[in-house]
């Protein structure tokens, strides 16, 4: 008992001096001093009245939310004599692994760097600059030469990765094993079994309305879509975010999505913001960084050929761009199992007070990262918002997809759901289906992401299309056969799909 | 009589082709007995004038009508839409009402439009009222975008006055008649992009008038960037949308300012995967997604209002002969304030196609066309009641159908205008739950 309450009181404790350094104190503060002027405050009184104060103006359920976004991405409680890695991850093979492939991708930049004669980064001449300002909202018009310059790596070399590893202190007995010959990976995680699978994501039952489902053209809309849409707005009113991340699993209404995943994200946009989003853009205006390069060439290899996304290629420039000079993005490494990358000035190599983090953010990026963005598109077209909620959605969930960890998010269902899988499925997770699914399908499908603050949702809808193509996977005799059959889920619904598979499947 | 249907065509496309095999039809010549000929429109021409002209037989049916020119000539297509809203405005109807500026409410879908050089006084007068707009000057008869191009001063379209010293006897023909139409410089961008809508109407019959439209529509959009400042006028890509500009660079035109491709904008930057094309169905999501249900709604259900309206506006001119049936290509633009604009119908809308999407869209529209016009594939006859049935329309739906509308009684037409409180759910089409044509009639 005494345990648990010292661990929250931590929890408490941390949140407080995390939410003490951020605006939204600044603004209760400011709130604070000027509700004095009001008649219902009185001074005997000065406490209650003022938290009522806050509770009716609304600045209370603000407070509420910033709490439940903290929590959302806060690592577990441990043991408080553990060393910060412990944090960010516990498995010391899995720490060595990361560490290693960091240290492989850094050093496929250096040497990319050290071929092509570029600078990791520099300062643009004036000219250049005003160049660029002016071209801010057309860069996709841009056709710098990009032939020399290759990614960095691509989700089949981070599988590559996953496939080799191994848990030095695991001795698997029967080495001839049937199931350590099924999946690729190899790593005894401890992960949710199918009954565990149907109770976290109960609101996706068949007795539950979905959007994705109940709202077909063959269904009249009084049945459910309705009255859902009605909640929604509800829930909007109320501006709850743990309300909204509820509501949520049953799916978004087209109309209110934005705003709930602004609200479950906690993201309002306010002057601070936009303000903070100029000054990235600034930064990108005075400097170069061999990174935008890397930024430029995989949206022209990604999101301008793809049938839905092409259209914001610009968009995407101005917000990928950005993001690489955030180094507010940095404090996402406190609970992932990366570290960013350090870079040393010239000549100063090994000498820690000459050390950069590069980029500026931390994350390099990787062959099809645009596609994060894109879907994100549909939503928002006010660049800062846009921006934020990228900055937001990475920090909480898409880190993941490109880290080991042993966080119970991932890879590791595929196999003991049972699935095959085979390298495709791997690239629709490490990009979570943006660019393989409609984009009307992509964001129900990420909508449940949200309202489950989970990427779990990724494997089992990974595994039901294994299931589903089964008949069909069971007849090639080769892999590229096996590959064909699962290539297109172009036209795939996706929640009838999940449901079936976790609630209506004899397992 | 059993025996296969045999067809003819002017119009070597693969789309066409594939889907006149698929059914075993016969390919046969002009010369022999044909049951079905997909013509071009010069050819449409000869068969029904004066004096090369021949009778069809019963068993023969055409996919143009033959004045479709009512509709898909800019000019003429403008003078019946006055027209129609002129006797309206006649007879009373309160689908002719106008607001306090004297813009009609629910018939104003064409850009402010004269001809040149026959209206070029009525022209000027317009153009003084508001000398910093931008009009676009559109050959009558030609397509694709050909020797259209932008003027914001007089002085560019002298050459069309009609006492002008210049004006040669040629530029009155017809041949070279345009059409000037006010060019609506704040149109809906998306990704900062300009883009048109190209949506397909099959009409089987003008009177009674049932016309049909293909759900997969789709969006073209330019290249690159819009900017409405004058410097750009002279970028026709940014204007223009057709997709064959995008696709050939330049095209060149007399007599047009400026035409030269900027330098950034070179033929490779039409992208061979998308086309540059967004489906309807990504337009809908965006912009329920960024603006809401409500107004997207309404946006469509206007599009839907003005592409009849305008049919109903041919209909009374039209030579509604029982052997044809058209497939129209509507070329539609929305505004900021996401209203629709027409901006031209075309008789033969491209068959070529750009990529392999593009391919299969236009050999799906091509059969479900045929299913409608040539019911069962077998050989028609023209005296049929053209009603097909539910399960053949494929990716068709039913936009208007003059007979059930009447049916149901016509005052339910004037309760369902688009601005009026919307008619109840599934008005029209009460068996399929909800479709997206049903909030008015």
């Amino acid at each position: 008992m005494l345990q648990e309450e010292s661990d929250l009181s931590l929890i408490i404790a941390q949140i407080v001096q995390k939410l003490k350094g951020s605006n939204l104190y600044a603004q209760l503060e400011r709130q604070a001093w000027a509700s004095l002027q009001r008649p219902e405050i009185k001074l005997e009184s000065l406490k209650e009245d003022i938290k009522e104060f806050f509770k009716i103006s609304g600045w209370e359920k603000k407070l509420q939310n910033a709490v439940y976004s903290e929590l959302s991405v806060f690592p577990l409680p441990s043991h408080p004599a553990a060393p910060p890695e412990h944090l960010k991850e516990p498995l010391v093979y899995m720490r060595k692994a990361q560490g290693s492939w960091e240290k492989r991708i850094l050093k496929s930049l250096n040497s990319m760097c050290t071929e092509l004669s570029i600078p990791l980064a520099r300062k643009r001449p004036v000219g250049e600059q005003k160049e660029l300002l002016n071209k801010w909202n057309e860069m996709g018009t841009d056709e710098p030469d990009l032939s020399l310059f290759r990614p960095v790596y691509a989700p089949k070399d981070f599988l590559e990765v996953l496939i080799n590893l191994r848990n030095p202190n695991y001795e698997n007995g029967d080495s001839l094993s049937f199931r350590t010959h099924l999946g690729l990976i190899q790593v005894p995680l401890k992960v949710k079994d199918i009954p565990e699978l149907k109770e976290f994501f109960v609101e996706l039952g068949l007795t539950t309305g979905q959007l994705g489902i109940d709202d077909s053209t063959q269904v009249p809309p009084e049945l459910f879509e309705n009255e859902h849409v009605r909640i929604g707005q509800k829930v909007l009113a109320e501006q709850d975010s743990a309300a909204a991340q509820q509501y949520i699993r049953q799916g978004s209404p087209t109309a209110l999505r934005a705003e709930l995943w602004a609200l479950i994200l906690n993201i309002s946009s306010q002057p601070e913001d936009i303000l903070y989003y100029e000054q990235l853009k600034t930064n990108v205006i005075q400097h170069d960084l061999l990174v935008d390069s890397l930024i430029y060439k995989d949206v022209k290899l990604t999101a301008s050929n793809d049938d839905y996304y092409f259209v914001f290629e610009d968009y995407l420039y101005q917000v990928l761009l950005c993001f690489s000079r955030d180094t507010s993005v940095l404090g996402h490494f406190a609970y992932s199992s990366a570290s960013p990358p350090k870079s040393y000035i010239r000549g100063k190599l090994g000498l820690e007070e000459y050390a950069v983090f590069y980029p500026p953010n931390g994350v390099i990026p990787f062959h099809g990262f645009s596609m994060y963005v894109a879907p994100l598109c549909f939503l928002y077209h006010e660049p800062s918002k846009l921006y934020q909620i990228f900055r937001e959605m990475y920090v909480r969930f898409f880190f993941r997809l490109h880290s080991i960890s042993s966080h119970p998010s991932l890879f590791y269902h595929l196999r003991e759901i049972g699935a095959q899988p085979l390298r495709i499925s791997f690239k629709w997770m490490v990009r979570a289906f943006s660019g393989y699914l409609a984009t009307d399908q992509l964001l129900l499908l990420w909508d449940r992401i949200l309202g489950y603050n989970s990427l779990e949702i990724l494997a089992v809808l990974a595994a039901a299309v294994f299931a589903f193509r089964a008949v069909n996977l069971m007849e090639v005799t080769s892999l590229a056969a096996a590959e064909a059959v699962l290539a297109d889920l172009s036209t795939l619904k996706v929640m009838p799909l999940l449901q079936i598979f976790l609630f209506a499947t004899v397992t | 009589m059993a025996g296969k249907v045999k067809w003819v065509t002017d119009i070597e496309k693969s789309v066409l082709i594939n889907n006149f095999e698929k059914r075993g039809w016969v390919q046969v010549t002009e010369n022999e007995d044909w049951n079905f000929y997909w013509m071009s429109v010069q050819t449409i021409r000869s068969v029904f004038s004066v004096e090369t002209g021949y009778r069809l037989s019963d068993d023969q049916i055409v996919n143009h009508f033959p004045n479709h020119y009512e509709l898909t000539r800019k000019d003429l297509m403008v003078k019946n839409i006055k027209r129609y809203r002129k006797e309206l405005e006649k007879e009373g109807s309160p689908l002719a009402e106008k607001d306090e500026n004297g813009k009609y409410l629910y018939l104003d879908f064409v850009p402010v439009t004269y001809m040149l050089p026959a209206d070029y006084n009525l022209f000027v007068e317009e153009f003084r009222k508001s000398p910093s707009s931008t009009w676009i000057m559109k050959p009558c008869g030609k397509a694709q975008g050909k020797g259209i191009f932008l003027i914001n001063k007089l002085s560019q379209i002298k050459k069309w006055s009609r006492d002008s010293k210049t004006s040669s006897f040629v530029s009155q023909s017809t041949k070279e008649a345009y059409v000037i139409s006010l060019y609506i410089n704040n149109p809906l961008l998306i990704g900062g992009r300009k883009f048109d809508l190209r949506l397909y109407v099959l009409v089987s019959t003008y009177r009674p008038l049932r016309c049909y439209m293909y759900k997969l529509g789709f969006c073209r959009f330019c290249t690159v960037k819009y900017t409405p400042s004058t410097s750009e006028l002279d970028n026709m890509f940014v204007h223009l949308t057709n997709v064959a500009i995008q696709k050939h660079g330049a095209l060149g035109s007399s007599g047009c300012i400026a035409w030269t491709p900027r330098p950034f904008c070179h033929q490779e930057d039409y992208n061979h995967i998308h086309g540059g094309k967004w489906t309807v169905n990504n337009l809908r999501l965006y912009l329920e997604s960024t603006r809401g249900k409500e107004v997207t709604s309404k946006l469509f259900d206007e599009i839907h209002w003005i592409i009849v309206q305008s049919l109903k506006a041919v209909a009374p001119v039209m030579n509604n002969d029982k052997h044809c049936f058209e497939c129209y290509g509507y070329d539609i633009i929305i505004d900021d304030r996401l209203k629709p604009w027409l901006i031209e119908v075309n008789a033969s809308p491209s068959l070529t196609s750009s990529t392999a999407n593009d391919r299969i869209l236009k050999y799906n529209l091509i059969n479900d066309t045929l299913n409608i016009a040539v019911p069962n594939g077998e050989i028609p006859d023209c005296k049929w009641n053209k009603s097909p049935p539910k399960e053949v329309l494929g990716n068709y739906e039913i936009l208007y159908d003059e007979e059930l509308a009447q049916g149901d009684g016509a005052d339910r037409e004037l309760r369902s205008r688009p601005g009026q409180s919307l008619g109840p759910r599934g008005g029209r089409s009460r068996d399929s739950g909800r479709t997206v044509l049903t909030t008015w009639k």
